[in-house]
């Protein structure tokens, strides 16, 4: 396949897409499919079929659009009538939504059945509106499982304009010049990055794409894996032709098996078409990418514990440097990046560096996807600005706090990151505003938390993970982490004393500063980050032995009261 | 030319590593390994493929992973060990996964497993005595949306309170033991009683 063919695929598709007079786009990401998401294609696709709508109406299952919470999402698009998208979808609305939408050129609006016009989203609401799609623009719209909808939305034209417009050292260039930075949490250039690899000597070279999505209350890359496979394999070809490499790994979490399969269905359809493999596009670049299995362990997140993962062996990290760059899978030169950071390429290549420098803030470009979850009105998976506040992002978006509790705290970062209070609730979202306030921008995680949240039992949370997680290889996280998480038992038992917090503080600085690798270097922040903003918390369980948001138990008492007794 | 390439000379070798047990389910590892022409590097992927098709992996297998890709079993025990993903004990029949990522943890997941724990008498990753009923917890499922969630026998379960989960997990194992006192009368029903609802 060469340029041409890619356009002529693209143009087939599109003629195919708009002999439809309308098309019903069903949402089959995990978070839809086990509200029933796949019982109500099912009738949408009976429905066709019963009414002989076949050549009118085309049913799709898709990747996700989003509003998690409020699925199985459908979102239905007429020819002249523009976009409908409904929430809430069962069978029998899914009938309804084909009988009405078949003819909704001839019934008005209100006349709409009763069901459909409740579950109807208005399309200026602010969880659409104030969203930026770049990463995410094809999730939802196309049906992963097919190339030809991705090409039809200018799939591999940024690859092939790659291959035959720019040198590597010029994609390179266009990487720097867009700011784009790590999309896995530490925000390191990633242009500066693949240049290192491109000027790093040896004859062999690899790329991986790091979808070990460890952080609890984060599924970012796994929804893009799900949603739209092509575009991250696009962006790792791309990044290999960057950094002259020939062979890409895609790591994937081991709980995410429809990702992978998705993965390499995808990998196998692009190898076919001569999108991937030898001779890509007619050109003398070769690429093969091949899908490799997490098998659950957090610290593979990590790049160089990634790496030992991935050549069979145990997921310890090793001291930097060398870094992946000089010497990474068996001792060669390896570009590692984030999965939303490859999703990011293609966009870039196609629409210029400037294009993307002009999105975002001075320091932090682009757009970020993050998970909102816990206690707000609407959750779900959302890319925004950055630069967007956090209040935008848990007002607008969010829609608020349910049951009329106010705003607590918000935990970005997961058990790398910390808790924003809501006095900082205006705070752009940016890589160096959220590390300025004790947190970080992480991976995306973005957990919301109201007045019911204990936040020393969130602390607790954390570290209680960070411990069972850490890899036993150096000796301050092994038992550093295990002793905090007891101070922090004792704290929320009722059985804790001021020295304690007092060497908790000690401990927290200990651990950042000595352990060998991310994971233990970031386990403190959670402790940390609470401790600043909510010590009036720690103090009123140790104090008072009472916990404010009445989560935790204090049957206990502390060793001295005893003996004062 | 024809008659030699037409002959299998390669298969007695295959054969003779094929495993002394007879179980079919070996050629399903052996497959793997072949794919990845026995490079070592591969352990984690053979060992997914073994854990797939015996549900745990067994001292046995660990062996005859280890012999297979050359490598020393204390490394193949190492890797095994390493990853929560491999178990080496046997599951039980009816599996519930409960997340215990932090959107289900501030939705209070942790009370779920703490009524699942109580009311059948198993610690969260083990099995229950009658090798019935398997609980475990997970790092986090990624539909946070839906939180709390559970995976109760592969399907995703979501908006779980711990009365509901205790109440699906209870009508799991009443079939089962039912299906048992029909079919060997009384004194199955009482043991079974007695290990299910002790309260």
């Amino acid at each position: 396949m060469n340029r041409s063919d890619l356009e002529a695929m693209a143009q087939r598709e599109l003629q195919r897409q708009q002999a439809f007079r309308c098309r019903i786009l069903c949402c089959a990401s995990t978070p839809c499919l086990s509200s029933g998401g796949a019982a109500v294609y099912d009738a949408i696709n009976a429905a066709i079929k019963e009414g002989e709508l076949d050549a009118e109406v085309q049913a799709v299952s898709t990747g996700c659009m989003g509003p998690c919470s409020r699925g199985p999402v459908v979102t239905v698009q007429v020819k002249g009538e523009g976009e409908f998208i409904y929430e809430h979808v069962s069978p029998e609305v899914g009938r309804q939504l084909v009988a009405y939408h078949a003819r909704s050129a001839t019934t008005p609006a209100e006349e709409a059945p009763e069901p459909l016009r409740t579950r109807l989203l208005p399309g200026d609401m602010p969880f659409f509106a104030k969203q930026k799609k770049i990463v995410l623009s094809n999730s939802g719209l196309i049906d992963p499982e097919r190339l030809e909808d991705y090409v039809a939305r200018g799939g591999y034209g940024a690859l092939a304009y790659a291959l035959r417009e720019m040198t590597p050292e010029e994609v390179c260039r266009e990487i720097i010049n867009s700011g784009l930075r790590g999309r896995g949490g530490a925000g390191y250039p990633t242009g500066l990055k693949w240049d290192m690899v491109r000027k790093a000597r040896g004859d062999k070279k690899y790329v991986v794409a790091n979808g070990d999505e460890g952080d609890p209350g984060a599924y970012m890359d796994r929804t893009l894996m799900e949603s739209d496979p092509h575009r991250v394999l696009e962006g790792m070809a791309i990044a290999g032709y960057a950094v002259g490499a020939d062979q890409g790994y895609i790591y994937v979490r081991g709980e995410y098996p429809v990702a992978a399969k998705r993965l390499e269905r995808a990998i196998r359809t692009a190898e076919r078409r001569g999108l991937l493999g030898s001779r890509i596009l007619d050109s003398n670049f070769n690429f093969r990418i091949d899908v490799r299995i997490g098998a659950g362990a957090f610290v593979c997140g990590e790049e160089t514990a990634l790496m030992a993962s991935i050549m069979g062996r145990r997921g310890q990290p090793t001291p930097r440097p060398p870094y992946p760059a000089q010497s990474g899978l068996w001792g060669k030169p390896t570009l590692i990046n984030n999965v939303e950071t490859f999703g990011s390429i293609a966009p870039i290549i196609l629409n210029g560096a400037e294009w993307f420098a002009s999105i975002g803030t001075a320091k932090s470009k682009g757009t970020k996807i993050f998970a909102l979850a816990g206690k707000v009105a609407t959750t779900g998976l959302i890319e925004v600005p950055m630069g967007i506040t956090l209040r935008e992002i848990v007002y607008d978006i969010g829609g608020g706090i349910p049951n009329g509790l106010a705003f607590k705290a918000a935990q970005t970062g997961g058990p790398s990151g910390g808790c924003i209070p809501a006095q900082h609730l205006d705070t752009p979202v940016d890589y160096e505003s959220l590390k300025a306030l004790g947190s970080i921008m992480g991976s995306g995680g973005l957990i919301i938390m109201d007045e019911h949240s204990c936040m020393v039992d969130v602390a607790k949370f954390f570290m209680e993970f960070c411990m069972d997680e850490s890899c036993g290889k150096c000796v301050p996280c092994r038992v550093g982490t295990v002793q905090m998480y007891r101070l922090l038992q004792r704290i929320t038992e009722g059985s804790a004393t001021m020295q304690d917090l007092e060497t908790l503080k000690e401990l927290c600085v200990m651990v950042k500063e000595t352990s060998l690798c991310g994971l233990g270097q970031s386990a403190p922040n959670p402790v940390l980050s609470t401790i600043q903003y909510f010590l009036d918390e720690y103090e009123a369980h140790i104090r008072e032995r009472r916990c404010p948001a009445g989560v935790c138990t204090l049957d206990k008492i502390p060793v001295t009261e005893w003996v004062h007794a | 030319m024809a008659v030699t390439t037409s002959s299998p000379p390669r298969a007695r070798p295959q054969a003779a590593r094929e495993h002394p047990s007879g179980d079919p389910r070996f050629t399903l590892i052996d497959r793997t390994l072949k794919r990845f022409s026995y490079q070592q590097d591969a352990l984690i992927e053979v060992l997914h493929t073994a854990q797939e098709a015996f549900g745990f992996l067994s001292e046995d297998l660990l062996i005859y992973v280890a012999r297979q890709l050359k490598l020393p079993l204390s490394w193949v025990y190492g890797v095994a060990t390493f990853y929560h993903f491999f178990t080496l004990k046997p599951q039980g029949k009816h599996t519930c996964i409960v997340c215990m990522g932090t959107a289900c943890y501030v939705k209070r997941a942790a009370e779920i497993v703490a009524v699942l724990q109580e009311a059948f008498h198993v610690e969260p990753g083990g099995t229950t005595a009658d090798g019935l009923f398997s609980l475990s917890t997970a790092r986090c499922l990624g539909s946070c949306g839906l939180a709390p969630v559970l995976v109760l026998d592969g399907e995703v379960l979501g908006r779980e309170t711990p009365e509901s989960t205790l109440e699906r997990v209870r009508q799991l194992l009443a079939e089962h033991s039912d299906a048992a006192s029909s079919q060997s009368g009384d004194a199955v029903h009482v043991t079974n009683g007695g290990i299910h609802e002790p309260i």
